[in-house]
């Protein structure tokens, strides 16, 4: 097969770095070779911030590429648009709905970009939204906004829902795990 | 057993398994994670030092006393450290030393984007160059191998993209690496005149055997194109994930000459490649270090008067340099989707509630030229607040204004500060602090001590009164070191606090003596730090003066005309609550 390609993309802060362990553990534990490239340091202070995470045979690169996603995954609307330029032509975007302003718009400079979901489609990205925030507190807290996404991103995995909450069960601490296994079919079933 | 690994966590566990028992280092990304994870490992005695050089020489005298040790810093880390390296290389080891540098191409997290070989030539110490984990695990126990067999400290240079990026990697178990015996050697250990000059032989000696170890070893591999290919026969001369990039964008259809060692380079290895092939390409990120080795063996090379000098390499952008010359034919970008909107840019910023920020506000408003340092707070620097005028290095704040005051006529002095972090004035502040005690500036120092080294993801520091593994330690009290060294003038004020922070300012700008503000609260992301709960706005009060968004916190945001504030991100510090006009600021109860 050919190296396949997720970004999880959002703002610095928001639990990227989680998605990113899970979904590592699951393909790996699935036999593919893998490789995830996360950011620290300045960016993650409140900043526009990507994961890379590839999978196949054998993967080279531990970046994706502009036109190189399979799926973006975004915890925010605007990061979403931001990295849209990585897609696929037929690739697609699983967004949380949710919108942080960026300092821009906090100052006034700029106005926050209206109806980035019709635009993004327009665009030609099919697009997957959904309120992970609400989702997320209805699981019992509002920190679960990834696995949330997570459990809306493996419908666009062939992979059984066990090799899920396998992963979920290496990767998640115990006390927090049911909330959790709640967030994923959530998100799933949203 | 077979691991998804973080390069940095990889290194670690080459550390373990290398049998490495001594570890110093000073956090900087993206290096930061090594000695982070080496800690989780009983059998390694860890520690941060106050800075790179000092880490360097704990872990030269750990060598001394027979053991493997270990530092890691980043790219300008080894700038901080070079003096101890360079000497280190005639000197030799004892028990083997491992350095690790990180470089940071692209600027991720830096003030500049140097290439750290070009220390490894200048001080001729070998360096080895991973380009993914595994090859991280295993280059950091050959590294310990080469040094004790070639008696010289190894550097294994790391990039953000292999630092910060996991791949699968094979684990085994920690080899028993006994005590060497210390023995008094003057000749080898005592570097004047008379006994370094005998030494700079031996480290010819010894470049020349590393170089001839690099025409054979496998750490430097020749892989040759599918027997299948036609047309021109092109190779590629790379090291490092640049590796990864090439056989990403290139597969099978070119040669390459992958090398594990950067320094030194070989010669008969290169020379053999290039006569196997048509075209010879070299693509390493930054300067151009083989290409000019290359070069110099007379050998006709594309390099960097094709490929950029400045910034990161991808997949991408070398099908877009190389591809004319590896396939014949221009590479086309994908059409791109992206939305027409211009999309706001989201740069980091300082955190809600960072105890930065009062003391930012109250320098913007005095309107000071504030000489910066490095760390969280350079995000002062950043609009709205846009509080600083200079930032150059470790510990440059206060050693340069004392420069910019002694030379600006008497114009600089009642209205110029140098901010610095806690974490940063413990090390290479305090001897900028000496040189104004010592030469007599009336130069205004802050001290920004927010308990913990921020940017960097939390680490200790000789201020905070705990170790790396969070156990009581020795505490620097700031207040006595500042007037052991001769400051009358010592105070502290709470940073969110405005008005205390502004008299504080006023004053120590106004007298006429060397003065030190210790600004001491601790940074909001801290986990044992209680917050207010976070405030609201009084819709009905609030008249859209706009005051509180003059502090740039990420909470506040102008809805409908009126200051809004998210209190998912408020921690109720009462900074915006100080400069509203109208007290439209309440407080709440969290609601979960």
């Amino acid at each position: 097969m050919s190296t396949k390609n997720v970004m999880i993309v959002g703002v610095g802060g928001q639990g990227s770095l989680l998605a990113s362990k899970l979904l590592g553990r699951l393909l790996l534990d699935e036999g593919y070779d893998v490789k995830v490239s996360e950011v620290h340091g300045m960016s993650q202070r409140g900043g526009s911030v990507v994961t890379y995470v590839r999978y196949g045979e054998h993967v080279y690169s531990p970046v994706i590429d502009k036109g190189e996603a399979d799926v973006i995954v975004s915890f925010e609307l605007l990061e979403a648009a931001r990295w849209l330029p990585f897609l696929k032509k037929d690739g697609t975007v699983v967004t949380n709905i949710q919108q942080i302003d960026p300092m821009p718009v906090i100052t006034g400079a700029m106005e926050y970009p209206a109806e980035l979901v019709e635009k993004m489609k327009a665009a030609g990205a099919k697009v997957d939204a959904l309120d992970c925030l609400a989702l997320a507190e209805e699981a019992g807290s509002s920190k679960a906004v990834n696995i949330v996404l997570m459990g809306r991103l493996s419908h666009y995995f062939d992979m059984p829902e066990e090799a899920w909450m396998k992963a979920m069960e290496a990767i998640v601490p115990a006390k927090f795990l049911e909330m959790n296994k709640k967030a994923f079919e959530l998100g799933k079933n949203a | 057993m077979k691991e998804l690994m973080l390069g940095n966590k990889a290194f670690a566990r080459g550390l373990y398994e290398a049998g490495c028992s001594f570890v110093s280092s000073y956090p900087g990304t993206p290096s930061t994670e090594v000695t982070e994870e080496a800690v989780k490992y009983d059998e390694i005695y860890c520690e941060w030092a106050p800075n790179e050089k000092v880490a360097m020489e704990a872990a030269f005298g750990a060598s001394l006393a027979g053991v493997r040790s270990y530092c890691g810093m980043k790219h300008v880390g080894l700038n901080v450290a070079a003096d101890p390296l360079y000497t280190m290389s005639y000197t030799g080891v004892n028990g083997g030393i491992v350095i690790c540098v990180a470089d940071d191409a692209g600027m991720h997290s830096s003030q500049n984007e140097q290439d750290s070989r070009h220390h490894a030539i200048a001080s001729k110490v070998p360096m080895l160059e991973p380009s993914d984990s595994g090859e991280t695990l295993s280059f950091v126990k050959l590294a310990y191998d080469l040094s004790e067999e070639y008696d010289t400290p190894v550097i294994v240079k790391m990039c953000t993209r292999v630092a910060h990026s996991q791949s699968v990697v094979e684990t085994s178990d920690r080899a028993q690496i006994a005590r060497k015996p210390y023995e008094k050697n003057i000749p080898k250990n005592v570097m004047m005149p008379g006994n370094a000059i005998k030494r700079h032989p031996f480290v010819e000696e010894r470049t020349a055997k590393l170089r001839e170890l690099a025409e054979t070893a496998s750490f430097n591999r020749v892989e040759m194109r599918d027997a299948s290919a036609t047309g021109k026969h092109v190779g590629i001369i790379t090291c490092s994930t640049t590796y990864q990039y090439v056989r990403e964008a290139f597969g099978n259809s070119v040669s390459v000459l992958k090398l594990g060692m950067v320094n030194p380079l070989p010669v008969n290895l290169i020379k053999d490649f290039a006569t196997k092939v048509d075209t010879l390409i070299v693509a390493e990120e930054l300067d151009p270090i083989i290409e000019t080795h290359c070069r110099a063996l007379g050998l006709d090379v594309i390099g960097k008067d094709v490929l950029p000098i400045c910034g990161e390499f991808s997949q991408n952008l070398l099908k877009k340099y190389l591809s004319p010359i590896v396939t014949g034919e221009d590479y086309k970008e994908d059409d791109l989707s992206a939305v027409n909107d211009q999309i706001p840019m989201r740069p980091p910023v300082m955190c809600a509630g960072c105890p930065h920020r009062g003391l930012f506000y109250t320098l913007s408003k005095n309107k000071c030229t504030v000489l910066g340092d490095i760390g969280c707070y350079t995000l002062g620097a950043v609009a709205p607040l846009a509080a600083m005028d200079m930032t150059l290095c470790m510990g440059a704040s206060v050693s340069a204004i004392h420069g910019f005051n002694k030379a600006g006529g008497g114009e600089n002095e009642g209205k110029t500060v140098a901010v610095i972090g806690d974490s940063t004035f413990m090390h290479s502040g305090m001897t900028g602090l000496a040189n104004i005690a010592y030469n007599q500036s009336d130069s205004t120092v802050i001290i920004l001590d927010n308990s913990i080294t921020g940017m960097t993801g939390h680490q200790q520091n000789p201020t905070t009164g705990l170790n790396i593994k969070g156990d009581p330690a020795g505490k620097i009290d700031l207040e006595a070191l500042c007037r052991s060294m001769g400051f009358e003038r010592v105070r502290v004020v709470d940073p969110y606090d405005l008005k205390a922070c502004d008299e504080a300012i006023k004053e120590e700008l106004a007298v006429k003596a060397p003065s030190v503000i210790i600004s001491r609260r601790p940074c909001a992301l801290l986990k044992n730090v209680k917050h207010n709960p976070p405030l609201r706005v009084n819709r009905d009060k609030c008249v859209g003066c706009k005051s509180c968004m003059k502090i740039g916190c990420p909470a506040i945001s102008m809805k409908d005309g009126k200051a809004h504030i998210d209190n998912t991100l408020c921690v109720g510090c009462g900074i915006c609550e100080q400069l509203c006009p109208v007290g439209a600021f309440e407080s709440c109860q969290k609601e979960d």
